[in-house]
């Protein structure tokens, strides 16, 4: 068959669940052959230098096993990605369009998939899909309460742990009620990313999940009607903690390199990560004392999954999936979850890997600053996007233009 | 080429140069007023009801306006005091490796200076503070907008005295200057009424520019500014990488508004220029000598040269300390450890991003230059000379807010398949630094003694022969200097870089900034060395060719 042909067969079909294993093989053959000799531009947040490390590797091992290249286009935010993404389809251009593959998860992923600006559904046909947790790791094809229907690939997970300097704060607060008795006993001590970021409003979200009178009102879209009352303990809390955190709440941080610079710096005491690995691979870069470990609170932290999603006019979509297969693979997840790497949780389901591959996960040391998976706690699930939506608004209109 | 053809590409010039400016420009504001009107307006009326309006308005004159005015009086306090002193030479040194720091790289530098756990700190703890643990001072983003105006004015004071001395052989201060002091005035009251109008007229494109910029910079605000709420343009571009529609539509009004904005500061500089004016003329008619204010002045302009160059370069020396740093824990005035991983890690990416912003650098500001001097050459010859409107039309890209335009050409270069090539982004590159090459050229150009050509004419030399041998050596210094500059903003663009080159051309600063958003100081320290390294070889070869080329015409040497 005709490259372009099976191509473009496979964007016609919804799925290939009427195929067989073997024609699928037969169609995947089809997609590597079409990709070799791609060049694939990866749209990925370019602020953390390890991760871009680590595209950097994926690279290396897309070129080695599949002829494919892949060029990490670094930005600034991930919405950027998006907006070219728009750009182009009010332009008219359905092909040959300049992004390939996007980082994604959360109202990107869901303002792009109500847009018609996705690919798909394309991940649940990638031949290592059958590994990925779906059972265990919900969060792998529910985004947000948005169920990802095979239009974006999960390929990292991460969980809320908060950080502290053991030299300075010696029982962590276990409870959200605790954490604001702490501030106010430490002042100046603690700060949040100033929302609409995106970990900032993931703490207000966890804040949410402390002080709300029933969290599973969270797994529905915001309802109007209740809305003021529900969220009411929420604006509660932080009008309680506000004089207290750093600067006085008069500035924030405006992302999590800065929130956790505060940390490095000694400004903060006790701060959070969206990656429970992170305290270890900081101290390991020498960028955080030695004393610095993390926790979590009772009844658990939210927790996500970190996906990949291919844009309708990808130009290089074999080369996308390719990329997007690769990012799936036994040897892929476990150099991201070591400490020393990324420390990015896998979305595998151990139990299914060969005991060669399984040996890869079971060979990591956790890092000094690392919490056991057990002692992780349970992961919380995302709320409904409506709701980081909703409350980064109203943050913004409360706190967010000085009085 | 014959004369004939010649002649028509010169005619052609300078609509060549106006459509290089106007047409992108137009496109892309077309694509901002587009969305910020659709649905009756519903762009605007949000705009009206996000509560921190009046604040971040406030805010974006408040600075734009505050930092310019001290930009420009501190260097007619400097260029007054000093002017003509041995001081003088010193000072001019430092001015090229100040202006070549990029905006971003010199913000970072000062926060990391003037922060709570910043440099300065550092050095006088715990032993003068009894500081352990950074105190919890807002000195940086503070809700005033000092730290920015601070960083502002660290920035364009450079570049100010730069245009300034460019212009200053032309003004005739060096017959002035000994006039009024023989008639007994003191330095400064006699630099101001005999010398500074002459200056003044010159300097007042750069002067607009500047105030334009600062009033809508992005990433300084960013590093510096307050944060609730932001500058206006910085809540513009948060509004624009928000992924709802909705908020797309904010961010257009908002860009309508802050080019609004733009416009009626520089109509009020307009009127306070008037208003300066005829005090001056007073104040001359009085016949005050005001010796007086000599020394304060000279204590001032001494101070803030001290300050500005001191807090820049103990800004840059602390992100390249960092570069190499090591653990680093507060309050310790130094590393622990020192180690070049960063430099070795980040190398093998940088020769690449490296050759890519030389390339759209080098490309774009050779273009401007020969544009530009093409249609300074089209004055002269075809009496061309831009009318006010024309004018204006050049402004168009230092006035329109680069995030008001830039969405809009990009779904220009979209739609024409010319998304993400060198060329392309050259070519937008273009449209930025063509307005400042032809400013900074255009004053010393045209103020070049006529007299000289008319005396090679009666002796029979050509029109084009008086061009090349005579006015284009002559202006050496001043193309140098212009193409220094064009090649510095080159080197800083970063919104056009990252939204037409499509992610796919990759610059120092594209790589600087998308570093910066992650905090991490000793990769910033790194990128920031490397981004300076550019500008600065421009702005020393613009510098020492003259010096090589004069240094037998001493009368020359004024022209650099």
């Amino acid at each position: 068959m005709h490259r372009r042909t099976a191509l473009a067969l496979l964007a016609s079909l919804p799925a290939y669940a009427g195929l067989s294993r073997k024609a699928l093989a037969a169609e995947w053959d089809g997609i590597l052959t079409e990709a070799k000799g791609q060049t694939v531009y990866w749209h990925a947040w370019g602020g953390d230098p390890k991760i871009n490390d680590f595209i950097t590797w994926i690279g290396e091992k897309a070129q080695e096993r599949h002829g494919v290249t892949l060029e990490h286009v670094k930005l600034a935010s991930t919405a950027d990605a998006v907006a070219r993404v728009l750009a182009e389809q009010q332009a008219g251009q359905t092909e040959g369009g300049a992004v390939d593959l996007i980082w994604i998860n959360g109202e990107n992923f869901a303002a792009m998939k109500s847009q018609g600006l996705l690919f798909g559904p394309f991940a649940e046909d990638l031949p290592n899909w059958p590994l990925v947790d779906v059972a265990g790791k919900p969060a792998t094809v529910t985004d947000f309460t948005l169920p990802t229907g095979g239009f974006e690939s999960p390929w990292a997970m991460a969980q809320l742990v908060f950080e502290y300097d053991g030299k300075q704060v010696v029982n962590p607060p276990r409870t959200i009620g605790e954490l604001a008795d702490w501030i106010l006993a430490n002042p100046g001590r603690f700060t949040y990313p100033q929302p609409p970021d995106y970990l900032g409003t993931t703490f207000l979200k966890q804040v949410l999940y402390g002080v709300m009178a029933d969290p599973a009102l969270l797994q529905s879209p915001v309802d109007d009607a209740g809305y003021d009352a529900q969220v009411a303990p929420l604006w509660a809390w932080l009008d309680r903690v506000h004089p207290a955190l750093w600067r006085q709440a008069r500035a924030f941080p405006q992302n999590e390199p800065a929130l956790g610079q505060l940390l490095a710096d000694g400004e903060t005491a006790i701060s959070f990560a969206f990656n429970p690995g992170r305290a270890s691979a900081e101290i390991a870069a020498g960028n955080l004392p030695d004393t610095v470990r993390t926790f979590v609170l009772d009844g658990g932290t939210i927790g996500n999954a970190s996906f990949v999603a291919i844009p309708f006019n990808a130009a290089h979509r074999a080369g996308a999936m390719v990329i997007a297969n690769l990012l799936l693979d036994p040897e892929v997840q476990a150099r991201a979850q070591d400490p020393a790497v990324l420390g990015f949780q896998t979305v595998l389901n151990l139990q299914s890997l060969s005991a060669e591959d399984r040996a890869r996960f079971d060979a990591l040391e956790l890092g000094v600053a690392t919490l056991s998976p057990a002692d992780l706690g349970p992961v919380l699930l995302e709320p409904h996007a409506s709701w980081m939506t909703r409350i980064a608004q109203d943050w913004t209109a409360r706190y967010g233009v000085a009085q | 080429m014959t004369t004939a053809v010649t002649t028509d590409l010169l005619r052609l010039a300078p609509v060549l140069t106006l459509g290089l400016m106007v047409v992108p420009v137009a496109a892309g504001l077309a694509g901002t007023l587009a969305p910020a009107l659709k649905n009756g307006g519903a762009g605007f009326a949000a705009l009206a009801d996000w509560p921190g309006l009046a604040r971040a308005v406030a805010l974006s004159l408040g600075t734009g306006l505050g930092s310019t005015l001290l930009s420009l009086l501190l260097t007619i306090a400097i260029l007054a005091a000093f002017a003509g002193r041995p001081v003088f030479d010193r000072l001019r040194r430092l001015i090229a490796p100040l202006l070549s720091v990029p905006h971003a790289a010199a913000a970072l530098g000062l926060a990391f200076l003037i922060a709570p756990s910043g440099w300065i700190a550092r050095l006088i703890s715990p032993e003068l503070t009894g500081w352990q643990s950074p105190p919890d001072l807002l000195i940086l983003n503070d809700p005033l907008g000092l730290s920015l105006t601070l960083g502002l004015v660290a920035k364009e004071l450079p570049f100010l005295l730069l245009m300034a001395l460019v212009a200053l052989p032309q003004t005739g201060a060096d017959q002035r200057l000994p006039v009024a002091a023989t008639l007994g005035y003191g330095r400064i009251a006699g630099f101001v009424l005999t010398t500074l109008p002459a200056l003044y007229a010159q300097l007042r494109l750069p002067v607009y520019a500047v105030l334009a910029y600062a009033m809508t910079t992005v990433d300084m605000a960013m590093i510096l500014g307050p944060t609730l709420p932001p500058t206006l343009s910085v809540q513009v571009v948060l509004w624009m990488s928000e992924a709802s529609l909705a908020s797309r539509d904010i961010a257009a009004a908002a860009a309508c508004l802050q080019f609004a904005l733009v416009i009626a500061a520089l109509a009020l500089w307009r009127g306070a220029e008037a208003l300066a004016a005829r005090a001056l003329t007073a104040t001359a008619f009085h016949g005050r000598r005001l010796t007086g204010l000599d020394r304060p002045t000279a204590t001032l302009a001494l101070t803030a040269t001290a300050v500005t160059a001191g807090s820049l370069g103990a800004g840059l020396a602390g992100l390249a300390l960092w570069s190499v740093a090591g653990q680093w824990q507060f309050p310790d005035a130094l590393p622990a450890s020192l180690t070049m991983r960063h430099w070795v890690d980040s190398l093998p990416v940088l020769a690449d991003t490296l050759s890519q912003t030389l390339i759209v650098g080098l490309a774009a500001t050779l273009a401007a230059l020969v544009l530009t001097i093409a249609c300074l050459r089209a004055e002269s010859t075809h009496h061309l000379r831009p009318g006010p409107r024309a004018l204006a039309l050049l402004y168009l890209p230092l006035l329109v807010p680069q995030i008001a335009f830039l969405p809009g050409l990009q779904v220009l270069a979209a739609r024409t398949g010319m998304q993400g090539t060198l060329a392309t982004v050259a070519l937008a590159h273009l449209v930025f630094v063509l307005p400042y090459v032809f400013l900074s050229l255009c004053g010393p150009w045209r103020a070049w003694d006529g007299r000289i050509a008319t005396a090679a004419a009666t002796m029979g030399a050509s029109e084009s022969r008086i061009f090349w041998h005579l006015r284009l050596p002559m202006m050496a210094g001043p193309v140098l200097t212009a193409g220094a500059v064009g090649l510095a903003v080159s080197v800083g663009q970063y919104l056009p870089t990252l939204l037409i080159g499509g992610g796919r051309v990759e610059t120092l600063t594209t790589e600087a900034v998308a570093l910066s958003s992650g905090g991490n100081r000793r990769l910033i320290g790194a990128h920031a060395m490397l981004q300076l390294a550019i500008p600065a070889l421009a702005f020393g070869i613009a510098l020492a060719v003259p010096a090589m080329l004069w240094r037998n015409r001493r009368q020359m040497r004024g022209i650099a």
